[in-house]
């Protein structure tokens, strides 16, 4: 029995708005970073020539015309709107307000288009390409972080994402090939999730071991495995083991042929239709009913879920097992989508990259899944702009998602609290 | 619901936590259970409630033997438990408290949230609380939160209803209340078990009283029995509940505070324009209730906080911006409110933690190796001098009792030449003997001449030792009022409230 543990002191509404008040002082110092780098731009790096965006896919309802403005005009045109977007949210902040979410994604759109504007200068930027390549890219991130949100939320830090997406994609490539159908790739990917999950309590939550030290080793190990595994069966017998049957491409009739959003949206294969529902299943699950409410209490205080007779450690087993379940489907849509067969080390990091979406994403599926969107818009913006010939050297835009993530998680995530059993085992008594 | 236990016993490896304990709580009684800290009464009332399996002995309900498997065993069976510490989940909201673990749903598991907010409601206008079952419990002050476990427990039917050490976090009003809250529940029918170790509350509430004492039930009393008779049977022995003092011969001043300003690192202040004086051979008590900024008091004199404005003068010398060794080599004594956190080091020997403070050089120290013997010697005369139980100075601290672990702190801390003792909680979960022990030694500090801070969310402890009372509310001085104050001018005081004639 602690007979010294402190009481909590009720949040007041000060404390917030005093909180909030030294927070919103980020908003307009990172805009106006944003806003001279790209007026470096203008100034030292002016390009000659125009830029051409291409919305339209010939199988749309109507077409949208090609836009081409010309580079410099435009980027100085979009640095002015820039600087008022900072002018106005410091003046909002001076106010004692916070800068608006709109006022951001504008803010963020404009400096987009303006980069775009410069980088591409002379070429022609496929809209359709550049979001609806983003979606394809972010699929196992949206998984992977899914996976996350639920097992933090349960209080297990989900170290081992990478594991599971590796492990699934390895289970997908195998059983894709010989079941011949991308279905069974699927049901052995999740199953492969489910099991490195499995390890992972085993650990964590029945061993109180430390689980980020689990996690990571969980990782390593599954590199190894998986590598072995690969160099010694599937290098040699490629036909029998790694030729994977895929998802084909699904078009939604009807709505496939809005422009712009139907291909990017419904022009897809279907694991991105199941992430879609998985999203909203999440979401749902975790805010509106008996199960989500009592996963929710099991990460904040395991004690006083136990005393109203919730079993925290199998509500947290459940949990993890289902988050390994979403994971591993993440891992299958590298072999059954992305890349003809498996390959080691195939995720390069990318339950990292979930991790850092669900801290971004404030422990919440959407948002969670929103900056999964995010990294996977960044990740494919490097591809396409290595691809049409931009001025930046290639090297600096695979650093793109990676430099994205640590400004995400360092800078711009603000007032967001863990749930506060995360990463703590669950002793009774 | 009648409520027995029989013989219950628990064990945790060779310790007895309860020996054969027996007790009847009749229908629409409350049942006082009066016992020290470590008494086993909170081990007792986990049985009961499921948390753990008795060894021996049974749990009857209305003359009907029951097994509790868990929490949901009891919670189905009518025993309903507000905890000491309480058992709500901050960033979830009155109603989801309420309804977790006993949710109705709908569809494929879907919450009804209307149904438990209409549940809180209905049972807060039974009891004339003031709820809106959608505020955020982290938002709610400990007292309403206490009321949120008491709907909880409700909403499940409770027919027997727990309360572990209820009055630890209120105000003196906030008590008050409670205590007519538990009549209410009594006159419904419900019956009760106060939990508590404050013979004056039990005493007030209580219709029987079960003491205990080291696991065994040792006695049972009325509320007619006074409190040196309760006293001596929740202790064994006679013991003195007056601390005897002669009045203080206060000196100049020499602690001198001045507009002291403390926040965090998120920019929340924790206090504001707190000013006073302690002068030498007086004690100033601090009262008020937990977290209104007394932690954070302490810690600023110590230098332990990061944020500090304002003026900490100790004879003349300021300690604001020092770093924690100056400010202990300037004469600072410091027990720390959490022993066992930031007093002690729980697997060092006793002789390690006596010298913690006088690491750097003499008299322990010698070109950076400890001196052995001086070190035993000193340690072996503290255990004799403050009376430590310990098998010796070779034992860890974490072997010791709650109370012979404060007492080798205190021992630590009284035996430098002190210009200023800090006192935060010191008697906080030890047994009477060494509360009257720690009592003597702090008015023996006072006697010699050192000015001494006492914090301390008893205000009986308060009352005793002070000379003079600071009250702190939400992390100002509410006012600094003599040591002979009513308890009712304090309790109001405790709450925020500034009663006429007293200047802040």
């Amino acid at each position: 029995m602690s007979t010294t543990a402190k009481v909590p002191v009720p949040v007041t509404e000060d404390d917030i708005a005093e909180s909030a008040r030294r927070g919103a002082l980020k908003a307009p110092i990172v805009l106006g970073i944003v806003t001279m780098l790209l007026s470096l731009l203008v100034g030292m790096k002016g390009r000659e020539g125009d830029t051409s965006f291409r919305f339209a896919e010939p199988t749309d309802f109507f077409e949208i015309p090609e836009i081409t403005v010309p580079s410099s005009p435009s980027l100085t045109l979009i640095v002015i709107l820039l600087a008022l977007c900072t002018v106005a949210s410091a003046f909002l902040v001076s106010r004692g307000r916070r800068t608006p979410l709109w006022l951001v994604g504008l803010f963020a759109v404009l400096a987009l288009t303006g980069f775009l504007c410069w980088a591409a200068a002379g070429e022609t930027i496929p809209v359709i390409g550049l979001i609806g390549g983003s979606i394809a890219l972010a699929v196992p991130l949206v998984f992977g972080a899914l996976g996350g949100v639920l097992g933090e939320r349960a209080g297990v830090v989900n170290i081992a994402i990478d594991g599971q997406l590796l492990f699934g994609a390895f289970a997908a490539a195998v059983f894709g090939t010989i079941l011949g159908s991308p279905w069974g790739g699927l049901v052995a990917a999740m199953c492969a999730g489910a099991l490195v999950a499995l390890v992972l309590g085993f650990f964590a939550i029945t061993y109180f071991v430390d689980q980020v030290i689990v996690g990571v080793v969980l990782n390593v190990l599954v590199i190894g495995l998986t590598s072995f595994l690969f160099v010694q069966l599937l290098a040699k017998d490629t036909e029998g083991l790694n030729s994977p049957v895929h998802f084909e491409e699904i078009s939604i009739p009807g709505l496939a042929k809005i422009p712009v959003i139907g291909p990017v949206l419904f022009q897809q294969t279907m694991l991105v239709y199941i992430m879609y529902v998985a999203v909203f299943a999440v979401a749902w699950a975790l805010y509106r009913t008996r199960w989500g409410l009592r996963v929710r209490a099991v990460g904040e205080h395991p004690k006083a879920a136990d005393t109203v007779g919730i079993k925290v450690i199998r509500t947290r087993y459940t949990t993890l097992l289902i988050a390994g379940l979403i994971a591993g489907a993440g891992g299958a849509t590298y072999t059954l989508v992305s890349v003809p067969q498996f390959g080691e080390e195939l995720t390069d990091g990318a339950g990292y990259i979930a991790l850092a979406a669900v801290i971004f994403g404030r422990w919440d599926p959407v948002r969670a899944t929103l900056a999964a969107l995010l990294f996977g818009f960044t990740k494919n913006l490097a591809g396409v702009l290595s691809v049409i010939g931009s001025p930046v050297p290639s090297q600096f835009m695979l650093m793109l998602p990676y430099v994205v993530t640590i400004i995400a998680v360092a800078g711009l995530v603000g007032r967001s609290r863990a749930p506060a059993a995360d990463g703590i085992p669950y002793r009774k008594g | 619901m009648k409520l027995e236990l029989r013989g219950i016993t628990k064990r945790f490896g060779p310790l007895v936590a309860n020996d054969r304990i027996s007790l009847t709580v009749e229908e629409g009684e409350i049942h006082g259970l009066l016992g020290e800290n470590g008494a086993g009464k909170s081990t007792l009332m986990n049985v009961l409630y499921g948390l753990y399996q008795a060894d021996e002995g049974e749990i009857l309900l209305d003359g009907e033997a029951t097994r509790f498997a868990g929490p949901g065993d009891a919670m189905a069976a009518g025993i309903g438990m507000v905890h000491q510490h309480f058992m709500l989940i901050p960033v979830f909201t009155v109603a989801e408290n309420v309804m977790l673990g006993n949710e109705s749903t709908g569809f494929a598991g879907t919450l009804n949230i209307d149904a438990a907010r209409e549940r809180v409601r209905e049972i807060s206008a039974r009891f004339g609380f003031d709820l809106n079952p959608d505020a955020l419990i982290e938002t709610l002050p400990v007292g309403v939160q206490q009321r949120v476990e008491i709907i909880k427990a409700l909403s499940r039917d409770a027919k027997v209803l727990v309360f572990d050490e209820p009055t630890a976090v209120l105000t003196p009003q906030e008590t008050d209340e409670l205590m007519a809250i538990m009549r209410q529940l009594k006159e419904s029918g419900t019956s009760i078990v106060f939990i508590s170790h404050k013979l004056r509350e039990i005493r007030a509430v209580a219709d029987r009283i079960t003491v205990i004492r080291r696991g065994a039930v040792v006695g049972e009393a009325s509320p007619t029995a006074t409190n040196a008779e309760l006293a001596a049977l929740m202790v064994g022995r006679p013991v003195e509940l007056t601390v005897h003092k002669d009045p203080a011969k206060p000196g100049a001043d020499a602690l001198v505070v001045r507009d002291l300003k403390v926040t965090d690192a998120t920019g929340h202040v924790h206090l504001e324009s707190i000013s006073f004086a302690i002068a030498t051979g007086e004690v100033l008590g601090v009262a008020g209730v937990q977290g209104n900024g007394q932690t954070e008091l302490t810690e600023a004199l110590l230098g332990l906080q990061a944020h500090v404005q304002g003026s900490v003068e100790l004879d003349g010398h300021q300690l604001v911006g020092k770093s924690v060794r100056k400010v202990l080599e300037s004469g600072v004594g410091f027990i720390p409110e959490d022993r066992q956190a930031d007093g002690l080091v729980g697997g060092f020997t006793l002789a390690e933690n006596l010298m913690l403070n006088r690491s750097h050089g003499k008299p322990f120290v010698r070109f950076g190796t400890i001196r052995r013997k001086a070190l035993e010697a000193f340690a072996s005369d503290k255990l004799v001098e403050y009376d430590v139980r310990a098998s010796g100075i070779e034992a860890t601290a974490n072997q010791l009792s709650g109370g012979n672990q404060q007492k080798v702190v205190v021992a630590r801390e009284l035996s430098r030449d002190l210009r200023l003792l800090v006192a935060a909680q010191p008697t906080r979960g030890v047994d009477v003997g060494s509360i009257e022990f720690i009592h003597k030694q702090v008015v023996a500090a006072r006697d010699s001449g050192v000015p001494v801070l006492l914090v301390s969310t008893e205000l009986d402890e308060i009352a005793a030792l002070s000379d003079r009372i600071m009250v702190l509310f939400r992390g100002k001085v509410v006012g600094i009022v003599p040591g002979d104050t009513p308890r009712e001018t304090l309790g109001l005081m405790m709450a925020g409230e500034r009663p006429e004639g007293i200047v802040a």
